[in-house]
């Protein structure tokens, strides 16, 4: 995806810890650690868990569903590559982790703290989808 | 062993600050911050025995290259984040003997070149972060919005912060946007937005400088020329890596909390002791928060708090005297060394412009980083 500009905008720098996490992207899945220990959801990625540090991580796949935490309306962008307003948000996922996104495909309305949210793909890249998401009608 | 409260600030200097400073690079106009830093306060590079100096965003090598450079043989070194946290470490090793006197300084110049991009030291790198579009202003907007539907706090309420901010520079002749204003709450509303709920004017400037501290015992000190400002208490705390994880308002509303708390406790004062309020500035909402961390009032209190003047020269709080990094000067690293320079000459008594009358206590906070300062 290019601005005008020709920028691209910036890719993941995928580690090995975070493959799976990407590849699931691709594959339109959003994938996240549980851990085998407590049964614990773990993001962003890390090598054991943040509540028991169990080294035994599996990756199992998110239900994709949430709601709204926080959201900035960005009216300056980082670069040229991203096209004004976008919305980044904070969403919590119903497993009880929280990630950065963007909000996508949402009325200025329906954007509010608290609102139901789903994980939606998005291509940004030949070899790279994001997992953006959107507000869930009432 | 040298007790406690004793480690103090002999010089404190600011370059000229300007949006651009043609010819000037990080590492000269750093060199010229600790020149003018060292004169401020009577002393040679020959004393200088610690170092915690920072050209640009060099964190990695900052030191270990400028005290190579600048001839000195050998030095301790010092890795907190320039401003409070570095005074306060600094601070620890003169008592504790492990060097007798320290420079603490930041500078830049010629690394915020393409006008079309936000502030390269405002973009993440961080896979979760980065592709999202994401920088600082938005950064502290996702946990402005959430306050102010917490708390049911209105854009006025945060935007009257800026405005209290930005006329403190406005009557200070070394600020970069001297004269720029009066500005009301509205002037601050009127202005374009950036990352909703902050406007431009709710948001700090970019541009070049460089600032310098000089630190040694109090035994030094005292022979030396200026008003002494001792470093009564510091502490720093961090909820994890910037630009790394979702910065929501519980992972990221009490910051600096625990820091102030050890700090008070340290210099054996009470919140109510403190005359002079060298906040960080980078958005507006962050006043509101720095007073509620720092338990000068009740969570969810702060916008009635700092209302109605509480927060202006003349006030009980005065905040941020210079300017701060809304309209005195923000320099990537260097505007931290601002805040500890501004209430090191609010102290003094010598403050260029906005001169709090009989100040004898200052805090300055920026982010989880505190430090307590007393003149003697």
């Amino acid at each position: 995806m290019e601005s005008a500009g020709g920028l691209t905008r910036p890719v993941p720098q995928v580690s090995a810890l975070t493959r799976p996490f990407w590849e699931g992207c691709r594959r339109g899945v959003l994938l996240v650690q549980r851990c085998c220990s407590c049964s614990g959801h773990v993001f962003a990625p890390q090598d054991f868990c943040r509540s028991c540090q169990s080294p035994d991580l599996e990756w199992v796949e998110s239900s994709g569903e949430g709601e709204l935490v926080t959201y900035t309306t960005i009216w300056r962008p980082q670069t040229p590559a991203f096209e004004v307003p976008y919305v980044v948000a904070v969403v919590a996922l119903t497993e009880g982790y929280e990630m950065l996104t963007n909000l996508v495909d949402a009325e200025p309305g329906e954007i509010r703290v608290g609102a139901k949210v789903q994980v939606v793909f998005r291509d940004v890249a030949p070899d790279v989808t994001l997992p953006c998401f959107t507000v869930v009608s009432a | 062993m040298i007790s406690p409260g004793t480690a103090t600030i002999v010089g404190a200097f600011n370059t000229k600050q300007a949006r651009v400073l043609p010819g000037e690079t990080s590492y000269t106009i750093t060199l010229a911050a600790i020149q003018g830093a060292l004169a401020d306060a009577g002393l040679g590079l020959g004393d200088v025995d610690g170092l915690n100096v920072l050209p640009g965003p060099d964190y990695r090598h900052g030191s270990n290259a400028f005290g190579y450079a600048l001839g000195i043989p050998t030095f301790w070194i010092g890795t907190a984040a320039p401003g409070p946290a570095s005074v306060a470490e600094a601070a620890l090793a003169i008592e504790s003997g492990m060097c007798t006197t320290v420079v603490i300084a930041s500078g830049q110049a010629q690394v915020h070149t393409d006008k079309d991009s936000v502030a390269p030291w405002t973009r993440p790198e961080n896979e979760f972060v980065e592709c999202w579009g994401l920088m600082t202003p938005a950064e502290f907007a996702l946990s402005a919005r959430e306050y102010m539907h917490r708390f049911s706090v209105t854009q006025e309420q945060i935007s009257y912060v800026a405005s209290v901010i930005r006329n403190n520079g406005h009557r200070n002749p070394e600020a970069v946007y001297h004269g720029r204003g009066p500005f009301t709450t509205e002037d601050i509303l009127a202005s374009r937005m950036i990352a909703d709920p902050y406007h431009l004017l709710d948001c700090c400037t970019t541009g070049e400088g460089g600032s310098a501290l000089v630190l040694t015992s109090a035994e030094r000190a005292r022979d030396l020329p200026n008003r002494n400002v001792r470093v009564l208490g510091g502490a720093w705390d961090s909820w994890g890596p910037t630009y790394t994880h979702p910065p929501t308002y519980d992972r990221t509303a009490m910051w600096g909390r625990k820091a102030a708390d050890a700090a008070f406790a340290r210099a054996g004062l009470d919140r109510a002791d403190i005359d002079v309020y060298e906040l960080y500035d980078n958005f507006s909402w962050e006043i509101i928060r720095y007073f509620e961390a720092l338990r000068y009032c009740g969570v969810g209190e702060g916008a009635d708090f700092v209302a109605g003047g509480a927060i202006e020269v003349g006030g009980r709080y005065p905040v941020v005297t210079d300017g701060g990094t809304m309209s005195h000067s923000h320099t990537g690293e260097s505007q931290r060394i601002q805040r500890v320079v501004q209430a090191v000459r609010q102290l003094r008594g010598t403050s260029a412009a906005n001169q709090v009358a009989d100040a004898e206590t200052a805090i300055v906070a920026q982010i989880g980083d505190v430090v307590l300062l007393g003149a003697d």
